[in-house]
């Protein structure tokens, strides 16, 4: 059975499942309940500077009957007593001794806060500290979250205040709200941070509702936007960790990433790993089924892990990175086409539709008698037989570009593949070519000269 | 409606209620969210009257509840009544791409939702065009009659609908039991089509050769939506003791009352003779009535004409079947009903209809005791259409492909000229919709009558 422990910028856990810094690890209470049912670690909600809450704080968000696909929240950090959460940090940690307690923290952007909070947490015993510079609301009102983490100088600064005084792993939880993802990571690199994490929440307006025109969550009538998060945003946060793993500083500072941002499943989590995540957090998931989700979270890695003959987190962990390119970097002469299964085809004809309206008018439909047909029907004809004559989707294999849009409109698994096929075109990439054809860059005419001579054709 | 004998109380009489609930708001939003949205889908062309289902499977799923029901009723005027009586299992939910390895989108149960939801609020979705000035009689407020009604009111035509019955809505109100479709849903049909601008005349009845030729004089059309006759004679000793399965089920749906006392009034011993849908509903309701019912039936359980789900239904209902039966007399005593004289059969060569011939069994003769006789062994052809003095086909009116009768001005739809094929109601919606489209390009055509 494959290891699924972790040692995280020196933080150890049994598994790479942390709950995040949120409602989930509000309170001792909590935190103990869900290291009874198997979280590897959490992240204590972020304490700091005295905040009140308001009601009510989520929004949610609803698409094709499934509820939750996302979340927003205009929830602050802690608004119970820092005494309380210290005394409950300090019983955790020592009831837990194997597991990462991290605590998140967040105070005006001054030195003496800061060295006064660290000096708190270590007091506790917690295994680390990360530095909330994502909250998007409320808090960056005052100066603090993602004011900090939006600006790489603030960041730095703060990041060094902590780093200097404390002895625990600091680890730099980063806002996606930034245009290049890359510039708070460096910063909180040149203030001393050993580990960074992402993603925190996405500024968010999540609805209005139709029956009363309120803005969702209506809060006395007034709303305000609020933090995304959850399975919605997965694709965002795998952007973000993946830029990050490939930017040469953050590779050559070799700090660990830890991965959160919509990990619902075992999948998800592999995904992070898989895209050079050494630890994941969690907490959408957590806040729509409970703690119990965890079980299959380890399950459902570690017989993964074992079907794929990986024996531990670490030989998980980046190994998809290397197909991670530029646009500039990707082959020009690669060339794939869409091929239907006959078989597994319950002709709903939505490739079709999708091909002919939105793509490349390359699939056509044919009878069972092997003639092409038009959509349409016969209005004297009715009856459940008409599914037998139902003609079915073809690709014209020569004008296929490869888009793969009906594989991914193609509601049945594995029936429409996209396959490599020999393009007789050379095998050149864009930073290639234009290296050494710089003229195609800037001409149309010279882009064509070449697309003749390379025999792209266009449809 | 709310009538009751004075010797039954109303406690005792039946009230059926829909063997199938109503979805809730929130099944029939994730059995929305199931639908493929399927381009050019096998569902709209298996419907006869071709709904565009995915398209109202959609606005449901958007919560456009009430374009979703005008999708349905634009196409279909009955989609109320289509909703719960069509055979679905045949048509669109058979053609439904998820059964290949799934189950089938519950299309008539979502139709339901859709159109309950215009009717429960008496939402108008249709608009009369302006007055064209012509007008037409129809003859007959079947599903036929009304989809033809509604179709030719929307077009800004003057229709008039006469009904020779009390109530409007023919088959979908007299003739289908109310767990599949309780009197009001067809009713509020006929109401839908008289919003619309219709006149229902109702206790007015086409009788002969004149009273065609009359409608001829006084409208533009005639549209003839006759449906068919009674159910034919057994032609065996004690006929006359035997119900008709037609009015046993008349009854059941508007004066429940009359299964009690009188000469509707069923035993606790039922057999009913034949195996259609019809047969399977007289036996359904004399399970709801309380009594042993066993269906008998001259052929096998392939033969039978029923549905496969109907049959299942009557099996679900408890009801008994007897194959390989044919009743040769009714056993009288005392003026009452005391067991049905019968002969096993045999499957021989196919007959006319393909299927194995029944044969008799000699020597077989056996008596079924019962108390009460239901004959349910389909309709006969309609006379009138012989006395209206049009060309027939097979005892049925003949029409060309416009639905127009062998008289230029005189069209017909509905079971009236079922010739071949399965009888059902969403067929009969959609001859409605022909004639109607085939008149008004008459009308169109011709000038108009001078008043």
């Amino acid at each position: 059975m494959a290891d699924l422990s972790v040692n995280f910028a020196g933080i150890r856990a049994p598994n790479p499942f942390w709950l995040a810094s949120a409602p989930p690890t509000n309170s001792g209470a909590q935190i103990h309940r869900a290291f009874e049912y198997g979280w590897g670690g959490a992240v204590w909600k972020t304490i700091g500077a005295p905040v009140l809450n308001i009601s009510n704080r989520y929004g949610g968000l609803t698409l094709g009957g499934q509820r939750l696909l996302a979340i927003n929240n205009v929830e602050l950090i802690s608004d119970r007593p820092l005494e309380v959460n210290l005394r409950e940090i300090a019983e955790i940690k020592r009831l837990w001794p194997d597991r990462a307690l991290i605590v998140s923290a967040m105070v005006d952007a001054d030195p003496a806060a800061w060295r006064e909070i660290v000096m708190q947490i270590e007091d506790t015993g917690a295994d680390g500290i990360e530095l909330n510079y994502g909250c998007p609301q409320g808090m960056s009102e005052r100066g603090m979250g993602a004011a900090v983490g939006q600006v790489p100088e603030m960041c730095q600064l703060n990041t060094y205040w902590v780093t200097s005084v404390t002895r625990l792993p600091v680890i730099v939880k980063l806002t996606p709200n930034v245009t290049r993802i890359t510039d708070p990571a460096h910063a909180a690199l040149a203030g001393g941070a050993h580990a960074l994490s992402l993603i925190n929440t996405i500024n968010s307006v999540m609805k209005v509702d139709l029956d009363t025109l309120l803005v969702t969550p209506s809060i006395g009538g007034q709303a305000t936007h609020g933090g995304y998060a959850g399975p919605a945003v997965k694709p965002i946060a795998l952007h973000m960790l993946s830029e990050l793993m490939c930017d040469p500083t953050v590779r050559k500072s070799g700090v660990p990433i830890c991965g959160m941002g919509g990990i619902q499943t075992w999948r998800d989590a592999a995904e992070f790993l898989l895209l050079g995540a050494s630890a994941l957090q969690v907490c959408t998931a957590a806040m729509h089924y409970g703690y119990r989700i965890v079980e299959d979270f380890i399950d459902g890695l570690s017989n993964w892990m074992d079907d794929k003959g990986f024996a531990s987190i670490p030989e998980v962990t980046g190994r998809s990175l290397p197909q991670m390119s530029s646009f500039g970097g990707l082959d020009l002469g690669y060339q794939a086409v869409a091929r239907i299964d006959p078989d597994k085809c319950i002709r709903c004809d939505l490739c079709y539709v999708a091909c002919n309206d939105t793509a490349h008018q390359c699939i056509d439909l044919y009878s069972p008698e092997g003639v092409r047909v038009n959509p349409g029907f016969d209005i004297r004809d009715g009856g459940k037989h008409v599914a037998d004559g139902r003609p079915r989707p073809v690709i014209r294999e020569p004008d296929c570009v490869g888009c793969a849009l009906c594989a991914n409109v193609c509601p049945v698994d594995g029936c429409i593949e996209m396959v490599s096929v020999p393009s007789g075109r050379p095998s050149v990439t864009w930073d290639e070519l234009t290296a050494t054809r710089p003229a195609v860059t800037q001409e149309w005419g010279a882009m064509e000269a070449y697309r003749e001579e390379a025999g792209i054709e266009i449809h | 409606m709310e009538r009751s004998s004075p010797v039954v109380p109303e406690s005792e009489v039946y009230h059926f209620q829909e063997a199938l609930p109503p979805l809730t708001a929130h099944e029939a939003t994730a059995e929305a969210n199931r639908c493929l949205y399927c381009y050019d889908a096998p569902c709209m062309q298996a419907c006869p009257t071709h709904i565009d289902i995915p398209t109202f499977i959609r606005k449901i799923s958007t919560g456009n509840l009430r374009g979703s029901g005008r999708v349905i009723l634009e196409a279909n005027f009955l989609g109320a009544t289509c909703a719960r009586v069509c055979p679905v299992q045949e048509l669109c939910e058979g053609a439904c791409v998820l059964g290949k390895d799934h189950e089938p989108i519950q299309i008539g149960r979502l139709q339901r939702y859709a159109t309950d939801h215009i009717f429960d609020r008496g939402l108008q979705v249709f608009t009369p065009s302006p007055p064209t000035g012509r007008s037409v009689a129809v003859v007959g407020s079947g599903p036929a009659g009304i989809s033809a009604s509604a179709e030719l009111a929307k077009l800004g035509h003057q229709v008039t609908l006469f009904e020779k019955r009390e109530l409007g809505g023919g088959l979908s109100t007299y003739g289908i039991i109310g767990l599949r479709e309780p009197v009001e849903v067809s009713l509020r049909e006929v109401e839908a089509v008289q919003n619309l601008g219709v006149e229902v005349r109702t206790g007015v009845e086409l009788t002969d050769r004149e009273g065609l030729d009359v409608l001829l004089s006084q409208y533009d059309a005639v549209f003839l939506a006759l449906g068919l006759g009674a159910v034919p004679a057994l032609g065996v000793p004690g006929e006359e003791a035997v119900l008709d399965g037609l009015a046993v089920i008349e009854a059941s749906k508007v004066e429940p009352w009359r299964l009690k006392v009188g000469p509707l009034a069923l035993g606790q011993r039922v057999v009913v003779i034949g195996a259609g849908n019809t047969a399977i509903d007289a036996a359904t309701v004399g399970r709801r009535h309380g009594a042993e019912v066993e269906i008998v039936y001259r052929r096998t359980e392939n033969e039978m004409t029923a549905y496969r789900h109907e049959y299942e239904f009557a099996l679900h209902e408890g009801v008994g079947f007897t194959f390989l039966t044919q009743p040769i007399g009714v056993e009288v005593e005392g003026g009452r009903v005391i067991g049905l004289r019968c002969v096993r059969m045999g499957l021989g060569h196919p007959d006319a209809s393909g299927r194995p011939r029944p044969e008799p069994v000699p020597g077989s003769e056996f008596v079924i005791p019962c108390d009460t006789v239901i004959a349910a062994i389909g309709q006969e052809k309609p006379a009138l259409a012989v006395d209206l003095g049009l060309a027939l086909e097979k005892g049925y009116i003949c029409v060309d492909d416009g639905l127009q009768t062998s008289e230029p001005r005189v069209y017909a739809g509905g079971d009236c000229i079922r010739v071949r094929g399965s009888a059902s109601t969403v067929m009969a919606v959609q001859d409605g919709k022909l004639a109607a489209a085939s008149i008004h390009a008459m009308l169109g055509a011709a000038p108009a009558a001078a008043d």
